[in-house]
């Protein structure tokens, strides 16, 4: 079990959760939350998904250049900074996924105001309108 | 209860998809093809030390465009929908506490001052225009519930915002004429790599993102501080105490 994996588990944990909070709630807020709990879990997955074992962050600075000459010196050839760095592309994609989960949040939130203005209420079964 | 139990199953059949997922997932030994060039060339061809920020704003600097886009709609269906159609007089707040005021008037200029840091050095420490928006907005957060009355202008915020999206797609669009294509960072000199006067045109980038996303985060922020909730807003559905 690497951090990998476990960052993987936990991130599948994350959603179980938020589903379960998004199925069984009935309070309007909670679902918001539940759905941000989902996100942060599918956040948790993409990051896991790009870590490698015993790597380090993707920025080049002084430390890693040091640790870059250090493995070279060790190979006895030139190393690669790719070789000591975790995968940066998914730590990228999940600056997206972040931003659009906050709009997303925000939305819900504003359609949770305007319903509660309407009826006054936070209970989703004071909502039937489109039940059937 | 029948739908209690429906959920139930669903989880657990979820879970279970889950459990085989994480079973059979191997963890990568080496950087795939796509990765292991930003690692390779990402230092010569943005000059960018950090990496994230160099796919972030150079190579997938449209797919940015379009998350600053989604933000900016979301901002513009929110005043939609939250618009006040009618003033419904004063509201009135109880007065924060003494620590809240305090910890705000010795804090907030800090924590502005620690998002302009994080977006101005995106390009070199962790961080970026995004985080740095975020911290800024945190700290507004922070402002508003010291005074939930507070009068945040948001024509300023809208004049920053717009201003700074279009100097943002102005400088993308320099791109193409000077350099390589839409939104590359090398229309200005690369400079010396790791100092902060490097990375091209990437660090004014992200701080007009930073900008961008901040007066964002905080317009967003205003519209849900407008929402004013009328007289005995305490929903008489919900019963106290239970747990819905």
């Amino acid at each position: 079990m690497n951090f990998g994996s476990l960052a993987l588990g936990l991130g599948f944990l994350l959603i179980l959760i938020g589903f379960w909070g998004l199925l069984t709630q009935k309070n309007l807020i909670k679902i918001v939350i539940g759905f941000s709990v989902v996100d942060t879990g599918v956040h948790i997955i993409m990051v896991g998904i790009g870590y490698l074992q015993g790597r380090t962050a993707p920025i080049l600075d002084a430390a890693l250049m040091q640790r870059t000459a250090a493995a070279g010196n060790q190979a006895g050839a030139s190393a690669d900074v790719g070789s000591l760095i975790v995968d940066p592309v998914p730590q990228a994609l999940v600056l997206t996924a972040i931003v659009i989960g906050l709009g997303i949040t925000a939305l819900l939130l504003a359609y949770v105001v305007r319903l509660h203005e309407q009826r006054q209420s936070l209970d989703i079964s004071s909502y039937e309108d489109l039940k059937w | 209860m029948i739908k209690k139990i429906f959920a139930f199953l669903l989880l657990i059949a979820l879970a279970g998809v889950f459990l085989v997922v994480l079973q059979n997932y191997e963890t990568p030994e080496e950087l795939n093809l796509t990765a292991a060039y930003y690692a390779e060339h990402g230092a010569e061809e943005v000059g960018a030390a950090n990496l994230v920020s160099a796919i972030v704003v150079t190579y997938r600097g449209l797919d940015t465009l379009g998350e600053v886009t989604i933000l900016f709609l979301t901002a513009s269906i929110l005043s939609f929908f939250l618009k006040q159609r009618e003033e419904r007089g004063k509201r009135s707040v109880r007065a924060s506490s003494e620590l809240l005021r305090t910890a705000s008037a010795v804090l907030v200029p800090f924590i502005f001052l620690l998002g302009a840091y994080v977006f101005i050095n995106g390009h070199l420490s962790p961080g970026g225009g995004f985080q740095g928006g975020a911290i800024i907005a945190s700290g507004l957060v922070l402002l508003l519930l010291t005074d939930p009355l507070r009068k945040v202008s948001s024509r300023l915020l809208a004049r920053v915002e717009s201003a700074s999206g279009f100097i943002y797609v102005g400088l993308g669009i320099a791109g193409i004429f000077l350099a390589g294509g839409f939104l590359d960072s090398r229309v200005l000199p690369a400079g010396t790599f790791g100092t902060l006067l490097s990375a091209g045109l990437l660090p004014i980038l992200y701080i007009l993102i930073g900008l961008k996303v901040g007066t964002e985060l905080s317009g967003l922020l205003t519209r849900f501080q407008e929402v004013q909730v009328p007289d005995g807003g305490d929903s008489p559905d919900l019963k106290k105490g239970e747990n819905v």
